[in-house]
Formats: structure tokens, sequence, C-alpha cells
């Protein structure tokens, strides 16, 4: 027996949907460690433009292009996966943490799918979808694992006994996610928005020694696990403001270098550290930023000194889409969990140890 | 023709459910779930469309069509009637029928004399359009402060009424009757509906960034 759960995710600026197929293991198949969960569509419809020359995401923007969005995306996924709703037999929506006008674009529109349809409805914690994305390319997680999710909206460390039903924060950015970093400091040396692919690329010419840029939240006393990105951004602005007060000329990619490996330093170090100190064998790294090649090589190496098994789903599946809520979604209805009622709404603030709302 | 009727664009959070006689045009409401609360809207109205389409006796899948007020009213409300309205189409894959959310209160208050109908906007405006004494629509809608607002001995109708008179009348919010008279006559042509565009009638708030700010000197 298998099973079709449609995931819709509407928590920022992309409107996504996803389909996937959950199969039953075959008894026979001693080594599985979970339920198999294939990718069947992944459709997405980004508003960033539109947020671009504000330099952020701008809520009301952003809740406007998920209404339109909504039903032609589920349209195209539905035609991706040559399947029709009558097929699907469950909903996963994204239920927070997010934007509340955004979420509520995506929750409501996922009530009025499992109503007319029929089906059980989950509202799902978006960063747990994150994590269950891995499994679509790499199966099932070791239990426990270890997951570090960069975006342009999170910075967390995640203890993950079970993708399903037990998370546990270990740490998170005490101010800006480190995505958000990568968007101002793009401002102040004068890239677009976002941030972080012109800024990946102005760093491959640079130097990334060039400028002992600080690792925030690295002190002695300082929380283990917790990153800090906001004095980081105020002293590449120094550093640059001072460069123009002595007339020189700004080296750009030797800024871009030196502050990102600033970034990929500290959250590869605390990872590691936080594998270590649980004992964890297998970290995941999803999130727009887990994309960026110096965050990416670091980790490999890194871990591999550790004997740490490294899972990096592809970049497509680490930025915000439907895909990870479908996939969530899965491991919800394999582990035999409760759905979640139709009168629940969007929490800007869900806690990722609510990974459903019930 | 059974009809769904969806409208959030104001405090209230209504669905009903509706047999429209499609010689005739006459509407029955057979069922309707109404709670007037601002916050609510994305929480209650599956359940209260549910709710309703049970009390009338009928499956979601017996519905022919889904009539949704599109405003004007206040995004963040507005857009959960929408998109439930836009969901239940495509997975009934039955036509969604836009109304504005004005005509519906204007259709429900009936016809003989002309109308102002008045919604609360916020920021101390209202949304409004004026109505002949036959029903037809003159002006709006339109997002205006009151004191912009020529009454013209029109009667004041809609929950901001009384922002602009001390005599408004009922009805305050759009009702399921009111929601299938306004749509009845495109229901029934059994036309391509219009596209669900909300009326939203005001640009979002948002600044572009002025110059890069200075860090260093700033004393801390
Ligand atoms: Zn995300």
């Amino acid at each position: 027996m298998s099973r079709v759960i449609m995931g819709i995710e509407t928590s920022c600026d992309e409107t996504g949907v996803g389909l996937v197929r959950l199969s039953e293991n075959d008894a026979a198949d001693a080594t599985a460690t979970g339920p198999r969960v294939e990718l069947l569509a992944d459709e997405v419809a980004s508003s960033v433009e539109l947020h671009a020359r504000y330099g952020g995401v701008v809520p009301e923007v952003a809740s406007r292009a998920h209404l339109e969005a909504m039903a032609p995306t589920a349209r195209r996924a539905l035609a991706t996966a040559g399947l029709t709703l009558s097929d699907v037999d469950a909903i996963a929506v994204t239920a927070g943490p997010g934007l509340a006008g955004a979420l509520l674009v995506g929750v409501a529109a996922a009530k009025a799918y499992a109503a007319a349809l029929d089906v059980p409805l989950y509202g799902v914690n978006h960063l747990a979808g994150h994590v269950a994305v891995d499994t679509l390319e790499h199966g099932p997680l070791p239990r426990p694992c270890l997951a570090l999710l960069v975006s342009g909206g999170h910075t967390q460390l995640l203890r993950v006994d079970d993708v399903a039903s037990k998370i546990t924060e270990l740490g998170s950015t005490v101010d800006d996610a480190a995505g958000e970093a990568y968007d101002k400091v793009a401002r102040i040396v004068g890239l677009p928005y976002p941030g972080g692919p012109p800024i990946d690329k102005a760093a491959r010419e640079g130097d990334p020694e060039a400028i002992a840029f600080p690792r925030g939240m690295t002190g002695p006393r300082d929380a283990p696990f917790d990153f800090s990105f906001s004095g980081l951004k105020t002293a590449v602005a120094r550093w640059i403001e001072a460069a123009e007060r002595n007339g020189e000329s700004i080296p750009v990619p030797d800024v871009c270098a030196s502050f990102q490996e600033a970034v990929a330093d500290v959250l590869t170090m605390k990872a590691v550290a936080a594998a270590r100190e649980y004992g964890i064998g297998t970290m995941v790294i999803s999130g727009g930023v887990a994309a960026n090649s110096r965050l990416s090589a670091l980790a490999r190496e890194r871990c591999e000194a550790a004997g740490i098994e490294l899972r990096v789903p592809r970049p497509r599946l680490c930025t915000d889409n439907g895909a990870m809520i479908a996939a969530l979604g899965a491991h919800v209805v394999a582990a035999d969990l409760p759905a979640s009622p139709l009168d629940f709404s969007g929490t800007p603030a869900l806690p990722v140890s609510t990974v459903t709302v019930r | 023709m059974l009809l769904l009727a969806l409208d959030t664009s104001t405090p209230a959070v209504t669905a009903g459910l509706v047999a429209l006689d499609e010689t005739s045009g006459a509407v029955d409401v057979l069922a309707e779930r109404v709670t007037i609360n601002p916050r609510a809207h994305g929480e209650l109205l599956t359940p209260h469309l549910k709710d309703a389409a049970s009390t009338a006796g009928v499956a979601l899948s017996d519905l022919d069509a889904v009539v949704c007020g599109i405003g004007p009213g206040p995004f963040t409300g507005l857009r959960a009637g929408m998109v439930t309205a836009a969901s239940l189409a495509h997975a009934l894959d039955i036509p969604a029928y836009p109304v504005c959310s004005l005509d519906a209160i204007a259709a429900e208050a009936g016809t003989g004399t002309p109308l102002l109908v008045a919604t609360d906007a916020r920021r101390r405006e209202v949304y409004w359009a004026r109505y002949a004494a036959d029903g037809t629509r003159e002006a709006g809608p339109a997002v205006s402060p009151p004191a912009d607002i020529d009454i013209g001995g029109a009667r004041v109708v809609g929950q901001a009424g009384a922002m602009l008179t001390d005599t408004a009348n009922e009805p305050s919010y759009p009702t399921t009757n009111g929601l299938a008279r306004a749509a009845a006559s495109s229901v029934m042509a059994r036309g391509e509906p219009e596209p669900l565009t909300p009326l939203y009638l005001r640009r979002p708030d948002a600044a572009e960034p002025g110059e890069r700010k200075r860090v260093t000197e700033v004393s801390r």
C-alpha cells in the first residue's frame, strides 16, 4: 500500500506545493530504519524579486503573492506528478514558524483542500521540514542525528531523535539569522539582494584570511551552541567605513571571503562540537545557506576529521519548498500520529519541539 | 443549484449554504455559521463551512459553485476567505464567483431607497460604495476618511456606518443571503467566473531603504 501526501509551504516568500509517495517498508528488508518516501513533484513560486528593492521580505507583499500563486502552484505540482487531487491521501501544511499573514494563506488553503477531499490535515513545523527533506535524497535518518539549519530566516542547531515527533533545539541565533547577515553585508558592499549567491561568488576571488572578522559567541562564557551574527555585520561595516575614510578602494572579494569564512567557521565549529558533545554520528545541513560553497566545504572537512557522516540535500531541496513539508507529513503519517484539528491557526513562533500541531 | 457563500472581509467569519432557484433566481439559505471575531478568520472559516454543510445535510461534493466576498477588507482576514474559495473550487472542480462584499451588504439591505454601505478600513478610514434606489452601484468601492464621504440622503448601512452618521442601520456585515443574491445573475449565466482578485484598494506599506546608515562614531 502506498499513500500520496501533498505539502503546502507559505511561511516566507516562497509558495511551495510538493507531492510525495509514502510506501510501506518491505517486510523482507531488515535494513530499513524508516519509511520509504519518494519525491513526485516540487513546485515553487517565489516572490523574491518583488522584495529585492526593499532589501528584505515585505510581509504584505509576500502574503499577496501567496494568495495569487496558491492554486496555480498546486495545479502545476499535480500536473508534474501526473496525479489528480483524488489521488491525494493526506495534506500537510507549514503551521509555523514564519510570517503570520503568509502562514495564514497556506493554512487556510490546506484546510479547504482537506475538507473538500475529506482527507486528514497535518499542521507541521517548517524547521522539521528542513530536516525531513533530506530523507527524499538520502533515505531514512539515523536516530539521533544533528541538524544545522541555516537560511535567511533561521539559524538553528537541533538534536533530532525522531523527525516526526521528537526534536530538541540545542541552540539558535540570538540576533540575526546567518542568511540575514549575508543580505546586510551584501548591501554594505554594494551587492544585490538576496546576498548569499553574490557574496559566495565574489568570495571565490578573495582571500579568506585577509581580514580577521570576529567569531561571535565563541567566548568561554558564551552559550556553546548559540550564534550571533549582528556583531560580525557591524564589524564589516566599520572596516569598510575605515577604509573609505582613509581613501582606500574596497577589496570587495577579500571582504566577502573573510566575512564568509567567519560565518562558516562559527557554524561548522559549533555544529561539530554539538555532535561530539552528544555523541551523534550524522549531521544534516539544510536551509538556503546550506548551498554556500564555503560552508559545505568546511563542514565536509571538519565532519570527516571528526568521523561524522555529513548529509546535505541538493540546493533545490534546501531552500523553502512544499516537498519538505510533504516529506515531513509522510513521516508523521507513517508514525500513525493524530491529524491536526481544522481550527488551528498558523503560529509565527512555533517552537521546533512542536512537530505537529494538535 | 447548491452554493457555498463565504466572506471574511469584515470582523464576521461567514459561511453559508444556499439553494438558488435557477429559473426564478430565488435564494433559500439552508444553513449559516457566523462568528464575529476579526482575528479568527483563518481558524474558523473551514470549520464553519463544514458545520453549515452538515446542518444543511449536504456533502461538499454536492456543491455546484462557491460565492466569495472579495472585499474591500483588511488584508489578512480577507485572504482567508479568498484562498479558501479558490482551493475549494480547485478541489471540487466547480466555479468560484467573486462578489464585492459591499454589494452583498447592499443586496441584504434591499432596494427602494438609495444606500451608502460603509465598513471599517482601520486607520480611521472606511471602505464604502453608494447604490441607487434600484440597487445599482453608482460609486465605489473606495477607501476614504469619513469626512470626505457625502451621504447625500442615502440610508447608511454596514458595520462602519456609525463613523458616518448616528442613524446607521443593519445589516452590518455581508450575509449568506446577501452574497448569494449579489452573485445570482453571474451564477445563473454559468459563464466563466471573473478571477478571484481581492479588492485591497491600498498598496502594501513598504519603504525602500535609504542610504546606508553609518555604524562608526555612534556612542554605545
Ligand atoms: Zn526555511
